[in-house]
């Protein structure tokens, strides 16, 4: 077992420049260990989509050096980069994505596709994931027909029905109100306490605040990394 | 450490994320089918159309026979019409391969009319032909109404008509009143014929008995037609011998045919018609075709993020062009169904209406999926290899 404080991401020199000269990331040192629980903040255009991407392996860096879960995803193929986000990283996302006119179960189910699960497989344990985020009853209703934070809930459902070590949320309450958004923080903590390490960006001060650590970002460099001391 | 592998898709889950993509889109799907569709139904229907006709030769060939020799006339050395002795019947008749003898003379100057009003230049090109009762027999002719001629009425003016003919004159059945003026006397018709496939010279004739023909029209005609039925295990002998019997002296005189020949002749130039059909059905697939491309390449714009979120989820580049290329076939498969369906019922329909035996050859079936699959691969191929293409973040920045 690894212990606590080994860091599930680390990003060393992380550079990322994009086609016309626009550079998203400028030497970002950061380490996020097992267990923790950190929000990205910073204003629009700060970079820290692009650092979600670059910790989730959706992106590769233009130069620098990252590692998830022990593997340097410089050395690794599009295949195995692909197998990695398949079986440690779960992602939500603001827009929730999920697939209309598909069952919310199936939806769910569908984040187990690539690990290799089989479909009965896939539903049992989808199921759970949403019994988990309190979806229990609403396992066989179309996507279309749940609210905002219910299609929230779900995403989330699908990222960790594979359990995985990283939850990564790109402004997950962006779309929901503050009722909504509250409960998914919440939720956010409580998975955070059976042991994910969640990495939340947000703008959003008021979900911030629940976060114990702040990574702040303005124009592609982290400007501070704060630990609230727990009271 | 533990190496990375990525899962692999069950068949069944390559299917189930092929049709989320067409259940996805149901109107562009539904259309682009329809292109395949037509294009299957197209070839379905032109081959088994044309197999279904051929069938039905071959049942028309096999219940009139194929030993059916007939002995005409021919041209003499210096190109004149020859004529048959009027001993060729008997000589024919003599032969052991031959197991039936009828024969036929024109009249030529035997004028058919519907009444003596009609003028007489107005004849409608029918031939008065004198006959022997054992005709029909022979050329394997039915009656279509009314009756054949019996001993009795070939001694009397009494006529029985050609399908063409009849058609001709107007006369739709027969009954005891209806009359027709045939080489300057009234005649009466008591019978009209169905079409004579092996024999067509007759649809457009009038036959009256030979004893007939002498009496009331007091010409004693030159045989023109000997119809002959032969062994058929003999049939190709039997025909060399059939000159030489019938004009001992001029075999070069004397022209013999095979009337089934010319049916499968017929049905040779058939096939050059239906390769031509089939040309422009391959137009319509290759239509088709180009319709499933088009609806992928837009089903790949419209659902970059869908591809992206399957990225996220560990979806390598390969299970992204499998699911397009699944979608693609999957599409095409619908259209070849539905046109199998569409030109099976086109066929069926068509054979029924032309009293055809429906034949819709499986090759016909296995080479439509098949066509259908490869279209699918085709059209599907850059459209996936597009989608696979389609960098993570990029796809989910899409709205």
């Amino acid at each position: 077992m690894t212990s606590s404080d080994e860091a599930i991401v680390t990003l060393r020199g992380v550079r990322r420049e994009y086609a016309g000269g626009v550079t998203a990331l400028q030497d970002v040192d950061l380490d996020i260990r097992r267990g923790e629980l950190v929000a990205i903040v910073g204003p629009s255009g700060s970079g820290k989509t692009t650092m979600l991407n670059v910790m989730g392996t959706l992106d590769r860096p233009t130069s620098g050096q990252v590692v998830v879960d022990g593997f340097d995803v410089a050395e690794l193929s599009d295949r195995e980069v692909s197998a990695l986000r398949a079986g440690r990283i779960g992602f939500v996302f603001q827009h929730f994505h999920l697939a209309p006119g598909v069952s919310v179960l199936d939806n769910v189910a569908d984040g187990l596709l690539y690990a290799g699960a089989r479909l009965r497989e896939r539903r049992d344990r989808a199921e759970a994931a949403l019994r988990l985020v309190g979806l229990g009853h609403r396992l066989t209703h179309r996507s279309h027909a749940l609210s905002g934070g219910e299609r929230q809930r779900t995403a989330i459902a699908r990222a960790v029905v594979r359990e995985p070590a990283l939850l990564l949320a790109d402004e997950p309450t962006g779309s929901l109100d503050s009722q909504s958004g509250e409960d998914l923080v919440r939720l956010l903590l409580d998975l955070n306490e059976m042991g994910t390490t969640v990495v939340v960006i947000t703008h959003e001060q008021v979900v911030a605040s629940h976060l114990p650590r702040h990574v702040s970002m303005l124009d592609g460099r982290v400007v501070e990394d704060r630990t609230a001391v727990a009271t | 450490m533990t190496t990375l592998r990525p899962g692999r898709l069950s068949p069944p889950d390559v299917l189930r994320l092929g049709a989320y993509g067409l259940r996805a889109r149901p109107l562009p799907v539904v259309l682009s089918a329809l292109g395949i569709a037509i294009g299957i139904a197209a070839m379905i229907a032109v081959v088994a159309t044309s197999t279904s006709s051929r069938a039905d030769l071959d049942r028309l060939l096999d219940s009139l026979g194929t030993n059916l020799l007939t002995v005409a006339p021919g041209l003499t050395l210096f190109g004149e019409e020859a004529t048959l002795p009027d001993e060729s019947v008997v000589m024919i008749g003599r032969i052991g391969a031959v197991e039936a003898v009828t024969a036929i003379g024109l009249l030529p100057d035997a004028k058919v009319y519907r009444t003596d009003k009609v003028p007489t230049p107005q004849s409608g090109g029918i031939g008065t032909y004198a006959v022997r009762t054992d005709l029909l027999e022979t050329v394997g002719a039915t009656v279509r109404s009314g009756t054949w001629l019996n001993e009795a009425t070939a001694r009397y003016p009494a006529v029985v008509l050609g399908a063409a003919t009849a058609d001709r004159l107007g006369i739709g059945a027969v009954n005891r009143d209806i009359q027709i003026w045939l080489g300057g006397r009234w005649f009466t018709v008591i019978g009209i014929l169905d079409p004579v496939p092996l024999a067509p010279e007759l649809d457009l004739g009038a036959l009256i008995g030979w004893q007939a023909g002498r009496r009331y029209l007091g010409v004693d005609g030159d045989t023109t037609t000997v119809y002959t039925r032969t062994d058929p295990d003999a049939v190709e002998a039997g025909r060399g011998l059939l000159a030489r019997s019938a004009n001992p002296a001029r075999p070069n005189e004397v022209d013999v045919s095979r009337p089934s020949d010319a049916l499968a002749a017929q049905a040779a130039v058939d096939k050059t018609f239906t390769g031509l059909l089939l040309g422009l059905g391959a137009v319509a697939l290759l239509v088709g075709g180009i319709g499933v491309a088009n609806t992928m390449v837009i089903s790949v714009l419209e659902r970059r993020s869908e591809i992206g979120l399957r990225r996220s989820l560990g979806a390598t580049r390969e299970h992204i062009r499998t699911q397009f290329l699944s979608e693609s076939l999957l599409l095409s498969l619908l259209g070849g169904g539905a046109g199998i369906v569409l030109g099976s019922t086109v066929t069926a329909v068509y054979a029924t209406v032309q009293g055809w035996p429906t034949v819709v050859p499986t090759w016909v079936v296995v080479g439509g999926i098949a066509a259908a699959l490869i279209i699918g691969g085709v059209a599907g191929l850059y459209p996936a290899i597009r989608a696979a293409r389609v960098a993570p973040t990029e796809a989910l920045a899409a709205p």
